[in-house]
């Protein structure tokens, strides 16, 4: 645990070492703002919630969330300082979970710097804040999701351009799941089961479960099994891509 | 438990390559081993092996009686090492780094402080502690990587090319303090500069191919040479046909080579016959037959080229 807390430590840092950071949370609250005005209509809508603005947050992850992920493993192979971090006393575990705990620090740090938004919508009328919290909440879980699944990802290859392509892709269909956009190309050959368990695997189905205001049990093992997995075969990738 | 690192029958293949084939070799405290060999010969697979980055595909090797694979932690809590273009992380500054691995190192506080200021100190890096480490000079970069495998003062320094980069007075201070680590430590270095088995090396192990093709102390590698305990001298071109006739006629020579000419003078080299001291009587020959020379001195046997004998030698009988 003392290792896992040290490396999360090396890695925060090193988002703000960079310009990284900066750009990232700027752009994401810039984003995020602008589109829950202008495209969520908030102030035409005239009701006292943050529907417009938690309804973008996949579409924003989307982009920004493979940005933080591709460089989890893919720059540490790059520059060969896996050699240096895989000689020290932790365990591959440790490192894993402990540079993707940062990574998810550092969105739900980008999460909680959108406070304004929740201060005007107070201020403008009386919404429900259960609902605003459950969103925060069904937010926080889903880009920890979608983390897991990119620096899986970003241990596949040494380039983080490819580590973005094929997280943003794959955050895509995830997050599409349910969708016919994504069935369709299975419907017709697959078999039922396996076209529902697709469907069930939606992360935009979870997400609006749970920012609908019921913080549902289902919804967040949904998201906590999902990082599990993830990060289970990331270890698994870390150990296989150094071995060969 | 003298023995430090011990590595057994060790082996590793990339597909078909044979990295690494059958390699065993054991350090003692106190000892400095140089690990040489041609470049791709093996040297850093096998020391990625040694400090459980590799997973070995036969065989194994054990740290301070630790085995790298079954008790991967404690046996790294024991090395330090520096891998191979000593890798940073470029976004940190020096002392952050040392920080981040002095803490990793388990050190803290008092003793935390102590370490980094005595591995800043050793490598001579205060003027750079808060620079960013991308922006470090090849050498600074190689010197923090060796401040940093030697922060826990650990029991067993694996050092991949620690002198590579290095200006040669840093070179020189490196390898002094290898040698002053080396009193009771265990210690690997790799390198492919043959100089440094005799500056700071007490035995050499030679891979050809992942394989071992020697295995001794510095003067046995020298001794390896035909050349070892030889005469060089240099005579002037006139005396020089007469000269070779009566140093062939000695009982103990094998032959006089010609290794050059210049402005009328002819170097050339006595050979001794299974490595004979034969300095003394060639002496002698030349004394009682009043020959002029202008040079004259023993040689060690030059390393570069057993180094050459071994290694290519392997690769022709390959090819047969």
């Amino acid at each position: 645990m003392r290792e896992l807390i040290i490396i999360t430590r090396r890695e925060l840092g090193a988002y703000f070492a960079t310009p990284l950071a900066y750009v990232f949370l700027v752009i994401f609250l810039g984003a995020s703002g602008a589109v829950t005005f202008f495209l969520g209509n908030f102030f035409t809508r005239r009701q006292a919630d943050l529907e417009s603005f938690f309804g973008f947050h996949p579409w924003l992850f989307l982009v920004l969330i493979p940005a933080v992920g591709m460089r989890l493993w893919a720059e540490e192979r790059k520059s060969g300082t896996i050699e240096l971090l895989m000689t020290l006393p932790v365990t591959t575990t440790q490192a894993v979970v402990g540079k993707f705990v940062a990574a998810w620090l550092f969105t739900g740090l980008a999460l909680l710097l959108t406070f304004p938004i929740w201060i005007s919508v107070n201020y403008l009328g009386s919404p429900d804040n259960g609902v605003i919290f459950a969103s925060y909440v069904a937010s926080f879980l889903m880009a920890g999701a979608l983390l897991a699944l990119a620096s899986c990802l970003s241990a596949l290859t040494k380039n983080q351009v490819i580590a973005f392509v094929i997280s943003a892709t794959a955050c895509f269909m995830f997050l599409m799941s349910g969708l016919d956009l994504v069935l369709g190309v299975f419907k017709g050959w697959a078999p039922d089961y396996l076209i529902s368990m697709i469907a069930s695997m939606s992360f935009l189905t979870h997400f609006d479960t749970i920012s609908q205001g019921v913080l549902q049990l289902p919804a967040i093992i949904f998201f906590l099994s999902m990082m599990a997995v993830c990060l289970f075969i990331n270890v698994q990738v870390v150990e296989l891509k150094k071995a060969g | 438990m003298n023995e430090l690192i011990e590595v057994e029958s060790l082996s590793k293949h990339f597909g078909s390559i044979h990295a690494v084939d059958n390699v065993s070799f054991a350090v003692k405290r106190g000892e400095v081993l140089g690990f040489l060999g041609p470049n791709g010969a093996g040297k850093s697979t096998t020391m990625r092996i040694i400090t459980g980055y590799l997973p070995p595909t036969a065989g194994t090797a054990r740290v301070c009686g630790q085995d790298i694979q079954t008790h991967p932690i404690e046996a790294k809590r024991r090395i330090g090492f520096l891998p191979e273009g000593a890798p940073l992380y470029g976004d940190m500054t020096v002392l952050a780094f040392l920080d981040f691995i002095a803490r990793i190192r388990n050190l803290n506080g008092a003793q935390k402080k102590l370490r980094i200021e005595y591995s800043v100190a050793r490598m001579g890096l205060e003027e750079v502690l808060y620079q960013r480490l991308e922006t470090l000079s090849k050498g600074f970069k190689r010197r923090v990587g060796f401040a940093q495998s030697i922060l826990h003062d650990p029991d067993v320094l694996i050092l991949d090319e620690p002198t590579d980069g290095l200006d040669p007075n840093q070179k020189h201070h490196v390898r002094e303090l290898i040698r002053e680590l080396g009193v009771n430590k265990a210690i690997i270095i790799s390198t492919h500069i043959l100089e440094e088995v005799d500056a700071v090396c007490d035995r050499a192990v030679i891979i050809d191919r992942g394989r071992v093709v020697f295995d001794g102390s510095p003067i046995e590698f020298h001794a390896k040479s035909k050349h070892h305990n030889g005469v060089a001298l240099r005579v002037t071109s006139a005396t020089a046909a007469q000269v070779t006739k009566l140093l062939k006629g000695l009982p103990d020579v094998a032959a006089v080579e010609q290794t050059g000419t210049s402005a009328g003078h002819v170097s050339m080299i006595v050979v001794p016959r299974n490595g004979r001291f034969i300095a003394d009587a060639v002496g002698t020959a030349i004394r009682q037959n009043n020959v002029v020379v202008d040079e004259i001195h023993t040689e060690a046997g030059k390393l570069d080229e057993v180094f050459r004998q071994i290694t290519v030698g392997e690769e022709r009988s390959a090819l047969r």
